[in-house]
């Protein structure tokens, strides 16, 4: 763990290190647990500190919420590649991948939602019009993860790569070709219902409050000045300018 | 087999804002009444972690849960219907205080107009300007006879607004309980854009409290922090009205009033002239139980206060074909569009910050306020600029043209995250005959109870109104001096998917003759002397303003009707 407290980014050589190691291992351990957990980027990730934290800030620990509860190592690192690309990381600051949205993602999938646990599910199940819903009759998780694996198709008979190896304008094709629908998923199921879930949930990984997984430090709210979780604003309502504050959490809401 | 209950003098359906102050009313005085909430109890101390965008507003914690029931939707009578299986159009409500906790607190009043839709179309513009299959209708009360029990719901809720009176709308006999809330710099544009393009702006009726605020059942509440998370959410401070902490206390004072949660009311027993009270199910553990009653009182929302008098065949269903029959007919919604987004290159405001009913409207465009003589339509729609405080999930704009994702996405939806203004029209909903709500053949609930059916769709009278108030939105955003404005005055079918309103209204329409509404003035069923069917479900159109209020005062005018009752029994008049 002693790398793990130099309370920076990973070091990109280390990373793409383990990342062409994993696939030459991954290559000789067809499928195998160990190829693609040594594949994975996700073991050595770190806690990114805050941008805005003062250099007198205590070291931040591991962050232990990191770590897949629904999704396998392949899954995981297709949705960080994808979600990187539909928010990613540019010079105003992070992106989905460094908001830890692929977590924010698996942790959804994993809870009562990710099953559909409050909605109607009973049949039958018929395509309706447009106006009357665009309802699925398998679950969200299901949905995800069969798009998921359509998109590493597509990459694979296209570019013959993995999704994750593919340069960002492929990756954007993948993805623009789902949003259209060109691309089925499943049954009757486009890329484009995969595509409207998976946009969402991204969205939702960059702005939730951190408690979820994805907003990591509230970088998500301070790139656009967002303040969180706040008791008040009584106080500035009626101000000319701009107010901006440090963003709060439920975090520092709760009484422990 | 169900288990007897003990009889109760009054039964209400449904704990939500009706249901709660029927509740105080009666049980004040010295009435016994028995509520029954279908969902569980809750109060201020559950919203300590609500600034919760994810869990309230995504994922709909407070909402009634659709595993459980919900309805099944078409445009048109050719297509089969197909059950709403997650949330988008409308947001149902469940558990303690209902739909009131979710809200966001702007209360309006209905217009005079609205109560005499028929007869002051006909005055003004002759029969001819009502087309074939609307079916507009008169109230069977004015605004005048109204306007006390208006009186009495602000007075309740503390609603916070204007202080002089805004000559568009109805009179007041009372100001407004509380002062106006605070006058943002967005809202002062909007002002200034209004009233130099002539209009009469003012401040949007909010039961968010301007003001700590002590109400006549002594019942004092905080005032709003504006912290920005009313729709959806619960308010921590109880600065927000709703029926737990206003009239759910002052009932359970008494002494004379009971709640049961977790009790979900199945069949309302009747011979089909008087109702001898209701079946309801424990939903924890399935137990069926009879609850004898001499009065039965329906506050449930729109669709359940439906279903119930259909399943329990009571009063006439609507018959679509022949026009004839009263339950389900004159469904209405909302009309949502036409708004016109302006985005600031040179000016950041604080919108994180807000409340759910802070804003200022214009009725220049509502009701019958302008002449339609030349329209394809009547009714309109009030036009509005509201800072409710824009939620990062949620508010995501960007000007036309800019893709929905990847790096541009990213730029322009945080350059404009606090320079982007809406001004939107509510638009009115008028009934047409082939509109209304029956119930499903295929699908049903967790009760075993067929889903209430939805027929509806967008008409050209709204595609009209539409056209012409998206218009006056962008002129106003044009007058606001917007660096880019993206607007769009086209209307395409109603569909279920994205939200607009929870706004649904009709189905158990009140009005003068049994022959063509299902209740009195007094929200007393015509066909059943002893049930009250009271809430939304009684408007026999919807106007271009939120609801609550009317349904508000409503309540408190079936709350006189239902003592009335108690004492001569009969049909009251």
């Amino acid at each position: 763990m002693a790398e793990d407290h130099k309370g920076k980014s990973p070091d990109p050589s280390r990373r793409s290190f383990l990342k062409y190691t994993g696939t030459a291992i991954g290559g000789v351990v067809v499928g195998g647990a160990v190829g693609s957990a040594l594949s994975s980027k996700f073991g050595n990730k770190q806690a990114a500190p805050s941008p805005s934290a003062s250099p007198q800030a205590p070291q931040q620990a591991a962050d232990y919420n990191q770590a897949p509860m629904f999704l396998n190592q392949s899954q995981l690192q297709i949705t960080e590649a994808a979600a990187e690309r539909i928010f990613p990381k540019d010079d105003k600051g992070p992106g989905a991948t460094d908001l830890g949205v692929a977590f924010y993602i698996d942790h959804q999938l994993a809870s009562p939602w990710g099953v559909n646990s409050r909605e109607y599910r009973t049949g039958p199940f018929v395509k309706g019009e447009i106006t009357q819903g665009d309802y699925q009759s398998i679950k969200r998780h299901e949905l995800i993860t069969m798009g998921l694996q359509s998109m590493e198709d597509t990459s694979k008979t296209k570019y013959s790569k993995s999704f994750v190896d593919l340069a960002p304008e492929e990756k954007d094709a993948i993805l623009t070709s789902m949003e259209k629908g060109e691309i089925m998923v499943v049954n009757g199921i486009t890329g484009k219902t995969f595509f409207n879930l998976f946009r969402s949930l991204t969205i939702e990984g960059v702005y939730s409050d951190p408690l979820y997984g994805g907003n990591k430090n509230m970088q998500g709210w301070k790139l656009r000045k967002y303040p969180g979780n706040q008791m008040a604003y009584a106080n500035i309502m009626d101000k000319d300018q701009f107010v901006a504050m440090e963003p709060r959490s439920l975090h520092d809401h709760f009484a422990h | 087999m169900a288990t007897k209950m003990p009889k109760v003098p009054v039964v209400i359906v449904g704990m939500g804002w009706v249901g709660g102050i029927i509740a105080a009313e009666l049980s004040k005085q010295g009435v016994k009444v028995l509520g029954l909430e279908r969902g569980k109890p809750r109060g201020t101390q559950d919203y300590y972690m609500v600034h919760d965008e994810l869990r309230y507003a995504q994922r709909y914690d407070l909402m009634q849960d659709l595993s459980k029931e919900t309805v099944t939707f078409r445009n048109t009578e050719k297509v089969a219907a197909v059950p709403m299986r997650e949330y988008g159009s409308f947001l149902l409500g469940e558990g303690l205080g209902g739909a009131s906790i979710h809200w966001n607190g702007q209360t309006y009043r209905f217009l005079p107009y609205d109560f005499e839709i028929y007869s002051k179309t006909v005055e003004r513009y002759g029969k001819q300007k009502i087309p074939e299959g609307m079916t507009i209708q008169d109230w069977g009360i004015t605004y005048d006879q109204l306007e006390p029990y208006f009186d009495k719901f602000e007075k309740l809720a503390g609603i916070s607004g204007d202080a002089e009176q805004n000559p568009m709308v109805g009179k007041r006999s009372n100001p407004f309980p509380t002062k106006p809330m605070i006058k943002t710099p967005v809202l002062k544009l909007f002002e200034e854009a209004t009233k130099k393009l002539g209009y009469h702006p003012y401040m949007m009726p909010s039961a968010n409290l301007s003001e700590q605020y002590t109400n006549p059942d002594g019942v004092t509440r905080a005032a709003c922090q504006y912290c920005g998370y009313c729709e959806r959410f619960g308010c921590e401070y109880g600065a927000k009205a709703d029926a737990v902490v206003t009239v759910l206390p002052v009932a359970q004072k008494t002494g004379n009033f009971e709640l049961r949660s977790y009790s979900n009311v199945i069949q309302v027993l009747n011979d089909g002239k008087k109702a001898s009270g209701v079946v309801y199910v424990n939903t924890v553990t399935g137990e069926q139980f009879e609850q004898p009653a001499d009065v039965v009182i329906m506050a449930s929302y729109v669709f359940n206060n439906i279903k119930l008098l259909l399943t329990s065949k009571l009063g006439k269903p609507y018959d679509p074909v022949t026009g004839k029959g009263v339950i389900g007919k004159n469904y209405c919604y909302q009309t949502n569009g036409g708004s016109a987004a302006g985005f600031f290159d040179d000016k950041e405001f604080n919108l994180y910050a807000g409340a759910g009913s802070l804003g200022m409207e214009i009725p220049d465009f509502n009701g019958d306020n302008f002449d339609h003589s030349d329209l394809n339509f009547i009714h309109g729609a009030g036009i509005r600029i509201s800072q409710t405080g824009q939620r990062p999930i949620a508010t995501n704009s960007v000007p036309k043209g800019t893709p929905s994702w990847g790096k541009a996405f990213k730029e322009q939806s945080l350059k404009y995250a606090n320079s982007v203004l809406a001004v939107s029209p509510q638009g009115s909903s008028m009934p047409w005959k082939h509109h209304y709500v029956d119930l499903d053949p295929t699908y049903k609930d967790a009760y075993g109870l067929p889903l209430p059916r939805i027929t509806f769709d967008f008409e050209e009278q709204d595609r009209q109104m539409i056209k012409f108030v998206a218009g006056k939105s962008a002129e106003i955003m044009k007058e606001m001096k917007a660096t880019t404005i993206g607007s769009s005055d086209q209307l395409g079918p109603y569909n279920i998917v994205p939200y607009q309103s929870t706004h649904n209204t009709g189905g158990v329409i009140m009005g003068a003759q049994p022959e063509t509404s299902a209740v009195n003035s007094y929200l007393q069923m015509w066909d059943v002397e002893n049930v009250f069917v009271v809430g939304a479900s009684a408007f026999a159109h919807n106007s271009g303003y939120n609801p609550t209020g009317t349904v508000g005062a409503l309540a408190y005018r079936a709350v006189e009707g239902i003592s009335k009752y108690l004492k001569q029994g009969g049909i009251i008049v």
